[in-house]
């Protein structure tokens, strides 16, 4: 049957899109004609889908991701594909090999990363909804830093067949909006059971936002308001927390000790699993051929040289001794075990609590190039790590501003519980409305 | 000099997907990279889901070797970079396999003996690959990944093997115990992959990789043996190394290569969930085993136990044995006819018993038994109707090639005429009238003479005792 | 401590080749970063079994491969259906 389509002209002026698509299809459904932009290392059948590298330049996938095929069963239209991170590595898109993103908030500002593209298209008006895949933060980091909401869910809810591995037992993908309410909506339509995810949980979301957090308990870890936040981000977020207590939540302080670990716990984890992950893209069977008068050595080293950033390039090496012989015990494995401490961490919390708050990023969006030691960049994903450590969902809504630039309240649930989130920040975004 | 031969043995699992994607693994004889996905190309974004087929016949397997299924078992990825490798990295099991502490008891040098088997684990295939351009300076590298994720078991034994003979006894029971658990189809090329580790005992351990066939591996371990108690003899140490068996040539060549030290960082698969599977190997209930068998066949068919073994130790005639009718089976000539003469012919032209149709070998042997032709006959028939089968795929029936070469049993009785016997034992009284002499003269080897030149004109269709009869009738009555 | 030679190893093991006049930056970020990591020592191994979500796994029935020409859709040079390398030594 040939479906409709619609005309998609945006003035794509802060470069969130890598690829537009001017006439794309759609159809009947949940999303009926509305455009939906998707994160670049999610596969898009026929469509070129590079994770902003240079590595698959050309790779046009012979196949849609699970999320991908559901957005169009519901008549979406998909208009492009947007900028990123290369691979997801990062926290401003600065590392994109076809240029940065800017921040419409304040476009000499980054805009967070890794799904840049995705929050500047929303929030610089060129679309409603998009996906973006969260991996330590790259979903909720870049929606705190444009004003917008991202939802990064439970693991397993949403299907990871067709997104590009970067560290596969972190990541999910999620939906990015302007409200709650359509982040709510995207999620309906790509969470769900997929049988070729063996990491999918049985378990269909079907949710109608609800604002009434009455008695609804929040705790608030100390270790959120910790060192290296911008006490004025802080005090937005505190102000934030007090919307909650007045829509009739009930806070309460707390702490989460197992956060001193977390980000070491995850930067050795994400980058032992990139170190495998991205060893496939040899040019064999897609990507730049391979020079043919070298040995395949000599070519594949040369290839990752070439076709790989520096930032890549520092967590494969980063990941490979991580794994190597005589340091798998030291780093591997500790990470391994300081993950389990977020895990019963959070579970000793959320047997006390119903969901945390705190501050997303500990600032507000960087000036292009402010964080250029690669050490003091990672240390910002603090606050958005421990939920991919754990598997559990968290959000990130708008709170408010510091010298005009958006601040994101971050809720954190127990397993399964997106749908409590959702509320919780709906909650919020209803009781600040006028 | 002791010699220490421990084994790793790769086998083909026989389902009907691959290992982590549902593509067919039927692939011979098709075109490359036909029978592939994004699963098994390894595209960017796809995830593997395992086979459960193939999780039970690798229970299945550790189960007939007697190993312990631990609680919980996992798929961990072994990284290395080989353009046969679809993801840059191999999906298998590293320290926590599917099972361990197992064993197989074979026939060994020294008698019965129990071979320790260290642990059995699953893992996936890697594409195949041809190189270009000559075997000394290939140019360019071709790749198919067809083969790429079809489900491996590897079995891995403690160094208990003492020489190569044993080893390939070792590997005949395997071979035989996994078609006997019908989770391993033997013909499939490539299907029994095995790298041995040899030493001589005092002295370093060499890796044998590349052993594609199971006839190769004694004869690998043999030049092995032999080039490792030279080196010794003439002062030289073994070097701790990795060869690689060329078949062609039958000899093991050193690797060279500067990845002598590989660090596979092996680590859990996070696309894939644990394994807890104790519980239903428990349930797994495994068919008779060549054991078994041979002690059935020794008391129900009153088998030597060289023939039980020998008619036992293949899958395939064990049962073609079991469809004989049931007075066959018991019959000492049928066995030997079978363990003997049918295996025998077979090796002689390479050919597998899978090959034959055997309802007409079933055939044969009943008509055998029935006196309708002799065993020199039968044989003669057997030999024809292999070689069309080897030269053309198919082959008459043996009553058609009875007939085409008029191999039936020639009567003796008198109705219509002379018999054919008679005729031709009177002509050669008539044609050698010296051993007819002798023969009066009381030397028994005149009538063995005689005998012979009458099977010489009959052809070997008549049967000796009847010329027996009749020559002696003959001579006599012409006294 | 890293060197530059440590660095030129993991380079190897990793099989990437980094350009000699990136080496020194490397090593001295590298050894920021592990500076870091050595927190994780702090922390205690211990087993940690997730019972629940185990043994998920699929039916042994065929899915239609890909037809041959999409599974080489991505490269510009084939050979009789075969993907090219380079040589491997």
């Amino acid at each position: 049957m040939p479906g409709r389509s619609i005309e998609f002209h945006p003035d794509d002026r802060f470069f969130a899109f890598l690829r537009i698509i001017h006439n794309p299809q759609c159809g009947e459904g949940k999303l009926a004609g509305i455009p939906v932009a998707i994160k670049d290392n999610i596969s898009t059948e026929g469509i070129e889908t590079t994770c902003a590298s240079r590595i698959l330049a050309g790779y046009v996938p012979p196949y849609d991701a699970t999320v991908v095929e559901r957005i169009r069963r519901e008549g979406a239209a998909i208009v492009g594909k947007t900028n990123m991170d290369e691979f997801g590595m990062g926290t401003t898109t600065e590392n994109s090999a076809f240029g940065p993103t800017r921040n419409p908030a304040d476009p000499s500002r980054v805009p967070g990363g890794s799904s840049g593209g995705s929050a500047a298209a929303i929030a610089g008006g060129l679309v409603p909804m998009a996906l973006g895949t969260d991996t330590g933060g790259s979903i909720r980091c870049p929606a705190a830093f444009c004003g917008i909401v991202g939802l990064k869910p439970t693991y397993g809810r949403v299907s990871r067949y067709g997104l590009i591995a970067y560290a596969n037992s972190l990541e999910q993908i999620g939906p990015m909006a302007g409200t709650v309410t359509d982040v709510n909506r995207l999620m309906g339509v790509i969470a769900g059971y997929d049988p070729r995810d063996s990491t999918s949980l049985d378990m269909p979301f079907r949710h109608e936002p609800d604002p009434d957090i009455r008695g609804v308990k929040i705790g608030v870890p100390e270790e959120f308001f910790g060192e290296g936040v911008d006490p004025r981000v802080a005090s937005v977020v505190w102000d934030g927390i007090s919307v909650l207590e007045k829509k009739g939540a009930e806070i309460i302080t707390c702490r989460m000790p197992s956060m001193a670990c977390a980000l070491a716990a995850y930067y050795v984890t994400c980058t032992s699993e990139a170190s495998s992950n991205l060893a496939r893209f040899d040019g064999v069977r897609y990507g730049p051929a391979a020079d043919s008068k070298k040995t395949w050595h000599e070519s594949f080293q040369e290839r990752r040289r070439e076709g790989f950033g520096e930032e890549v390039r520092r967590r494969i090496m980063l990941g490979t001794f991580a794994l190597s012989s005589g340091y798998y015990g030291k780093y591997y494995a500790k990470a391994q075990a300081a993950r389990n401490n977020v895990r019963a961490d959070f579970a000793r919390l959320f047997r006390e609590v119903d969901a945390l708050a705190g501050p997303t990023m500990p600032t507000v969006a960087f000036r292009f190039g402010e964080k250029s030691d690669p050490l003091s960049m990672y240390l910002s994903d603090i606050l958005t790590v421990p939920a991919n450590l754990a598997g559990v969902p968290a959000i990130s809504v708008p709170c408010g501003k510091v010298e005009n630039l958006p601040v994101g309240l971050q809720i954190t649930g127990c397993w399964m519980e997106d749908e409590r989130v959702i509320d919780i920040a709906y909650a919020f975004e209803q009781g600040r409305s006028p | 000099m002791t010699v220490i031969i421990g084994l790793e043995i790769h086998c083909q699992l026989d389902t009907a997907t691959k290992l982590f994607c549902g593509c067919s693994t039927d692939y011979r004889d098709d075109s490359p990279n036909s029978h592939t996905c994004p699963v098994c190309l390894g595209l960017p974004g796809s995830l593997p889901k395992i086979n459960k087929k193939a999780v039970e016949y690798a229970l299945r397997v550790a189960k007939a070797l007697h190993c312990e299924v631990p609680q919980e078992s996992e798929f961990a990825r072994k990284n290395y970079f080989y353009p046969d490798l679809n993801k840059g990295f191999q999906i298998t099991q590293y320290d926590r396999p599917l099972a361990v502490s197992g064993h197989l008891d074979i026939d060994g040098d020294d008698g019965e003996k129990r071979v320790r088997i260290t642990r059995v684990h699953m893992e996936e295939d890697p594409g195949r690959l041809v190189h270009k351009g000559g075997a000394d300076r290939p140019r360019y590298t071709l790749v198919d990944y067809n083969r790429a994720g079809i489900p491996l078991i590897e079995i891995v034994t403690e160094p208990d093997l003492r020489s190569p003979k044993e080893a390939r006894k070792f590997l005949n029971k395997m071979r035989a115990t996994l078609e006997y658990l019908g989770v391993f189809d033997s013909e499939k090329e490539g299907s029994l992959r095995v790298d041995a580790n040899i030493s001589i005992q005092g002295s370093e351990r060499v890796e044998v990789k590349n052993i594609t066939s199971y006839k190769g591996v004694e004869k690998a371990l043999t030049f092995e043996v032999t080039r490792q108690r030279n080196a010794i003899r003439r002062g030289q140490k073994i070097v701790r190394e990795t060869r690689h068996f060329v078949e062609a040539r039958g000899v093991t060549t050193s690797s060279r290569s500067k990845e002598m030290e590989q660090d596979y960082r092996y680590f859990p698969e996070p696309d894939l969930r644990p394994l807890r599977v104790c519980d239903w190997a428990d349930e797994i209930v495994i068919p008779e085993l060549p054991d078994a068998r041979k002690s059935r066949f020794i008391q129900d068919y009153n088998l030597s136990p060289t023939h039980a073994a020998t008619l036992t130790g293949d899958w395939q005639i064990a049962e073609f044995y079991e469809t004989l009718p049931p007075d066959l089976r018991t019959s000492t000539g049928t066995a030997t006819w079978v363990a003997d003469t049918l295996l025998g012919e077979l090796n002689y032209r390479d050919m597998s018993i899978r090959h034959v149709p055997l309802q007409h070998f079933k055939e044969i042997l009943i008509i055998r038994e029935s006196g309708g032709v002799t065993d020199k006959g039968a044989v003669e028939v057997l030999r024809a109707l292999l070689d069309q089968v080897k030269e053309t795929g198919s082959c008459e029936s043996p009553g058609a090639c009875i007939e085409r070469l008029g191999l039936k049993v020639l009567g003796t009785s008198e109705q219509g005429g002379e018999n054919p016997v008679t005729s031709a034992a009177r002509e050669a009284i008539e044609e050698n009238p010296q051993a007819v002499e002798d023969f009066r003269k009381g030397r028994k080897e005149a009538l063995n003479f005689l005998v012979g030149q009458v099977m010489k004109k009959t052809r070997g269709c008549a049967k000796p005792a009847d010329v027996n009869r009749v020559l002696i009738d003959l001579l006599s009555g012409e006294v | 401590m890293i060197t530059e030679k440590d660095t030129e190893h993991i380079a190897q093991l990793a099989d990437i080749a980094i350009y000699r006049e990136e080496l020194a930056a490397f090593t001295s970020r590298f050894n920021e970063i592990l500076e870091y990591f050595d927190i994780l020592d702090t922390v205690e191994v211990m087993e940690y079994r997730n019972e629940k979500e185990c043994n998920v796994l699929r039916d042994d029935e065929i899915v239609p491969s890909l037809p041959q020409e999409r599974a080489l859709a991505n490269v510009k040079e084939q050979e009789e259906g075969f993907f090219k390398a380079p040589r491997v030594m």
